[in-house]
Formats: structure tokens, C-alpha cells, sequence
């Protein structure tokens, strides 16, 4: 591929005592794609994802952003940088409402002296933001916006999750298992949503077990294994039995493919 | 069916698949599922369940209903006694320091934490603003400077204990307590600064002591104190993002990490700004006893807890009304006066309260069910 890659990682190393996790691992990610990551478990996905999202620090490695070497201390300062991550747990706040969810951590003060001195939010602001991304999204079933998240089905949480992302997710999305624990319906919007989220530019890193989830939407698909990344697959030139065979290591890959 | 299935995909990048085309081969039965997504049936509630869902969106609606209840009762029952501005401001200056402490107590009990350690920091900071006036000579202003810095620090203790070291707040603050009861005993000495040497010479001291009269009405500036101090924090948690942040750390301490919250900072800086406002009851408890006693206020803590509890906040955290602490305190106020005016047994009044806790959180964990 002549692009650059958007973010990328090379050699990271993460031990837990004795255990690696990541055994000189490395990542790439290009602009405007969807790279889905599968891998058995415990071979390191989890803390690869981490690593890249700032909830853990890696003993060894680069980790660059468009280019640029970054390191995050926190998940706080990977967002800043514009990479936003879905976790499995939706990180949503149960009793509040859906806008307050969407807002936490960067709320919009009033202008003026309201703002400044009282620090009074302006509700009005984030309810329409909050109103209009989760429409673009086309999740306007829910009608009000004031309504605590926890008296939303699951699947709408879910997509209040991948709203919040996409709204303030500039260059990265990670989504980490986002068809887990969804019906058939449900998982079938959070994968539109997945592709609408594509369409407007913004690349995607998608770690699901669902291989057939992964097959439809991927257009590059990340092997990890033992630790590191055991090859990258074009969903278009492989089966799901390949990749189930690369990922437990009943098969091996012919040739490093790079695609 | 792997095999099948990825070869008629469609070509992936170029072509997204729409909602109506499903891709999967199991999906193609949805076409002719129901098209209906989760709509809001709002139509077919019992009235019990549209009950429910109200008070889930106001939680302060249950102590209020109660409050006004058992006006409306002692009310009947006793006439004109009751219903006297006398008798009712009075009630409001009997509940001004529990109401105040209770202010810091629901913070921290927002944040599923508890604070056993309220009281014992209200009397340590009164000692503090009466003795260092007494017995250093300072200006009074001075002093009831010093007596917010010691609320604060050692709600600032607290707060690192609980944030950093991650130790429970229900240990924390119960060794706070004896901790600073303590202090407070060896530090005063176990004396009482007299209230005639106060209003000699330092009036400021019992500044909350002092009242406006409108007729009958009897406001206090402690009374005044208490409902500014509970019209600002209302204020702060519910349009500052700060508020917010309270509600959020109480609710998911995880899941507000992830959103971006500095779940540490919060804590530390909640559990300080309670000290601080211990501080203040100190400083209105001169007021209203007139003395500084190191063995006033003991049983201010539990009075605090109470008045959380029956204003509706869940023990749990993240979810209540600071208005529901007031007309929590308000309600124990107005069972205790009403209660001695009928003329019962003053155990009447414990056991009535009792009840009362024991069903508030009964109700709390009732209108929580409305999510599941």
C-alpha cells in the first residue's frame, strides 16, 4: 500500500510478571479502512488494544500517529490525541442521561460570564449535539435524550457508545467486541453503524470473535497470536476455516502477506 | 456455510452493505420479522409503573410526598400549635445543623462512599475557632479561618486516604472519627468556652446565632446558611460538570475512568469540600448553642446519615436529590417537634424514624427496578 499508515506500532513488548502478553507485536492501521484484529484467546489482542488506547503502557516499542511517536499515560490522553475507543463494558455512567453520557469528561460551559464565573453548562448545546449525532447515526429511536441510559436497551446503549466515538473520534475508532452482546437485530444496526462511521473517513479498528461480523465488514484482517501479529489477511482472498486455522495455529500462513 | 457465505459478499470497501440487504445468510429471515425497534410504550403502564418511572426521574418526589404528609398530619392533630410561623421556623433552626453536615454527606454518599467522620470534624473545627481566639489571641475572623482549614485538611485526608490509597470509606472515615474526636479532647483539654466570654468578646463566633424576625418567624442565619448552602450545591451538581462528575463516580467508577473523569482528583477534592462545609456547621453549632463545647454535636454524624437515607440517596451511590436530604432532615425536624407537642414518649420519635429509614431505602431499591 503507498499510504502512510495512520497509526502503527512496531516491537511492543508488555510483560505481567512471567507472563508476555505481547512478544514484540506490531500494528498497523491505514487511513480510511476497517481492520478488524481476531486471535484466540489470551494471545494478546486485549493488551495490544490497550496499548494502543492509552489503559496500558507498554515496557517495550514505538507506537506512532500519523507518523509522529506518541506514548499515553492514559486513556484520557489517547482521546485528546483523537483516538477514541469503544470498550466492551460501554464505559456509560447508568443513571445519567444519554447527553450527560455523551459529554462526560468535556462538557460545553455557557458563553459568557454564566459560563466563565458559574461554570453553568449549557445543556441546550450538548442536547442538540448529542440529538443530532445519535439521528446521523440514525439512532432516532430513542426520544428523549434526557432519559438515564440505564432504561435503554442494550443495543441502543451500545449505539450511544459508537455515537459518542464517532462524534469526537477524529482519527481512530476502536471498537472492542461491539456485537458481543447484542441479538441478531441489534448487531445488524452496530455493524451499519460500523460502516457509516467508514464512510465518513474515519478508520476503524474492530476486535470481535464474530468471524462472519468480521468477514462482512473488514477490509483487512489482523491475525494475533502467541503474543504478536502473525499475519494480515484479505477477507476477499481467504475463508473463515483460513483464518480460524491461522488464529489457533492448526495451519500456517503460505508467505507473509502484507496487504 | 463460511465458504458460501464470504463468496457472495459483496466487495467490501466500495459497496457497504444497506440495512435491507442482509449479509449474513441467517439475517435474510429478518426481512420478514417486525419492523418495530424498541418503541416507547408509554400507553399500556400501569398507573403503579408510571409511579415508579416518575420517582426514578425525580428522586426527591418520595421525601417530599412524606414531608407534606406529616405537615398535613401534626397539622390536624394539633391545630394552631403547629401551624404557627413560631413553631415552624423553629423546626428549621432545629434542623439547620444536620442539615448543613447532612450537605456533606450527601456529597460523599453520592460518590458510594460514607462519612462517619462529619461530626467529629464539625466539633474539632468550633474547638478550633473558639480556642485559637481564646487561648492565641487571634482575631476572630482568623480563627474561623483557621477552623475551615482544619475542615479541609482533614477532609483532605480522608480524601487521599479513600482515592489513593484505596482503603474503604466506611474505615477511613471511622478511624477519622475516633481519630479527630480524639484530637479534639486532647486539644481542648475538655473545656467549654463560655457564651458570655464569646459574645464579649468575640461576636463573630456566634454570628449564625444571630436572627431575623418577620413577625412570629424566627429565621436564623444558621437557617439561612443551610438552605443557601443547599440552593448552591444543587446548583453546582446539577449544572456544573463537576456535579456531574459527582454523580458519574458514584454510579461507575470504571466507566467514568474511561469516559475521560479523574475518578482520584474528584474523590479527594469531594471528601475536602466536605470538610470544609464541617466547617461551617462548627462554626453555626457556636451560634447555636452559644458555647464551644469539645462534647456538643455527638450525634450529628448519625443524624446526617439519616437525613441522606430518608431524602431518598441511594447508600449505592450516583443516584438522589440534595433537596431530598432537606426535606429528609426536615421530616425527622418535623416528627421530633410535632411528636413532643402531641405529648407521646420521645422513643416514639426513634422508633417512628426507624420506620422510616428502613422503608426509604426499601422504596430506592423499588424505584431502582425500573431499569432492570
Amino acid at each position: 500500500m503507498a499510504q502512510e499508515p495512520i497509526l502503527s506500532a512496531r516491537g511492543l513488548v508488555k510483560r505481567y510478571g512471567r507472563v508476555t502478553a505481547l512478544d514484540n507485536a506490531d500494528f498497523d492501521l491505514y487511513p480510511g479502512e476497517i481492520l478488524a484484529v481476531i486471535g484466540d484467546n489470551g494471545a494478546g489482542k486485549s493488551s495490544m488494544i490497550k496499548a494502543i488506547s492509552g489503559a496500558i503502557t507498554p515496557d517495550e516499542g514505538e507506537i506512532r500517529l500519523e507518523g509522529r511517536p506518541v506514548t499515553f499515560r492514559s486513556p484520557i490522553e489517547a482521546r485528546k490525541a483523537g483516538i477514541e475507543t469503544v470498550y466492551q463494558n460501554l464505559a456509560l455512567s447508568p443513571a445519567l442521561s444519554i447527553a450527560d453520557n455523551m459529554f462526560l469528561g468535556r462538557e460545553i460551559r455557557k458563553p459568557g460570564i454564566m459560563g466563565s464565573v458559574l461554570r453553568k453548562l449549557d445543556r441546550g448545546a450538548m442536547e442538540k449535539f448529542a440529538r443530532d449525532k445519535l439521528s446521523e447515526l440514525g439512532l432516532m429511536t430513542i426520544q428523549n435524550i434526557n432519559q438515564a441510559v440505564e432504561t435503554l436497551s442494550g443495543g441502543q446503549r451500545q449505539g450511544v457508545a459508537v455515537a459518542r466515538a464517532a462524534a469526537f473520534g477524529s482519527k481512530v475508532i476502536i471498537l472492542d467486541e461491539p456485537t458481543a452482546a447484542l441479538g441478531v437485530k441489534e448487531s445488524r444496526r452496530v455493524l451499519e453503524l460500523i460502516l457509516d462511521v467508514r464512510r465518513r473517513g474515519i478508520p476503524i479498528v474492530l476486535i470481535s470473535h464474530n468471524m462472519p461480523h468480521v468477514f462482512e465488514v473488514a477490509d483487512r484482517i489482523h491475525i494475533h497470536r502467541l503474543g504478536r501479529r502473525l499475519t494480515v489477511i484479505n477477507p476477499k482472498d481467504y475463508t473463515m476455516s483460513d483464518a480460524v486455522a491461522f488464529m489457533t495455529g492448526a495451519k500456517a500462513p503460505s508467505e507473509a502477506v502484507a496487504a | 456455510m463460511s465458504e458460501t457465505t464470504t463468496a457472495s459478499q459483496p466487495p467490501q470497501g466500495s459497496q457497504p452493505p444497506q440495512g435491507s440487504q442482509p449479509a449474513q445468510e441467517f439475517e435474510k429471515v429478518l426481512t420478514g420479522s417486525s419492523t418495530q425497534v424498541a418503541s416507547f410504550d408509554t400507553h399500556d403502564k400501569t398507573p403503579i409503573q408510571k409511579f415508579q418511572h416518575f420517582l426514578h426521574g425525580s428522586p426527591s418526589a418520595v421525601p417530599l410526598i412524606v414531608l407534606v404528609i406529616s405537615v398535613a398530619v401534626f397539622g390536624v392533630l394539633l391545630g394552631g400549635k403547629f401551624f404557627s410561623a413560631f413553631t415552624l421556623t423553629l423546626i428549621l433552626q432545629q434542623v439547620a445543623i444536620t442539615g448543613i453536615v447532612g450537605a456533606a454527606q450527601t456529597l460523599v454518599i453520592l460518590t458510594a462512599g460514607i462519612d462517619l467522620s462529619v461530626g467529629a470534624i464539625m466539633v474539632l473545627t468550633s474547638v478550633v475557632m473558639g480556642q485559637f481566639t481564646f487561648r492565641y489571641g487571634l482575631p476572630p475572623s482568623l480563627a474561623v479561618l483557621c477552623g475551615f482549614a482544619c475542615g479541609a485538611l482533614c477532609g483532605y485526608i480522608n480524601g487521599i486516604l479513600v482515592a489513593r490509597m484505596k482503603l474503604p470509606p466506611f474505615i477511613v472515615t471511622l478511624g477519622m472519627w475516633q481519630i479527630v474526636l480524639a484530637s479534639n479532647f486532647l486539644y481542648s483539654a475538655n473545656e467549654t468556652i463560655r457564651s458570655q466570654d464569646i459574645s464579649a468578646q468575640a461576636p463573630l463566633l456566634q454570628l449564625f446565632g444571630e436572627n431575623l424576625r418577620l413577625g412570629n418567624a424566627v429565621l436564623t442565619y444558621g437557617v439561612v446558611a443551610m438552605v443557601l448552602l443547599v440552593a448552591v450545591l444543587w446548583y453546582v451538581l446539577n449544572h456544573t460538570a463537576w456535579g456531574r462528575h459527582v454523580y458519574a463516580v458514584g454510579d461507575d467508577p470504571d466507566a467514568a475512568e474511561l469516559a475521560g473523569v479523574n475518578v482520584k482528583r474528584m474523590l479527594v477534592s469531594i471528601y475536602t469540600l466536605s470538610g470544609l462545609i464541617c466547617a461551617l456547621a462548627g462554626w453555626t453549632l457556636i451560634g447555636r448553642i452559644g458555647s464551644v463545647s469539645p462534647t456538643a454535636g455527638q450525634f450529628a454524624n448519625i443524624e446526617s446519615i439519616t437525613a441522606v437515607v430518608i431524602g431518598g440517596i441511594s447508600l449505592f451511590g450516583g443516584r438522589g436529590s440534595i433537596l431530598g436530604m432537606l426535606f429528609g432532615a426536615l421530616i425527622v425536624g418535623v416528627f421530633s417537634l410535632g411528636l413532643r407537642l402531641v405529648g407521646t414518649d420521645p422513643q416514639w420519635t426513634y422508633l417512628l424514624i426507624g420506620v422510616l429509614i428502613i422503608s426509604a431505602v426499601a422504596i430506592d431499591q423499588w424505584i431502582r427496578k425500573v431499569a432492570g
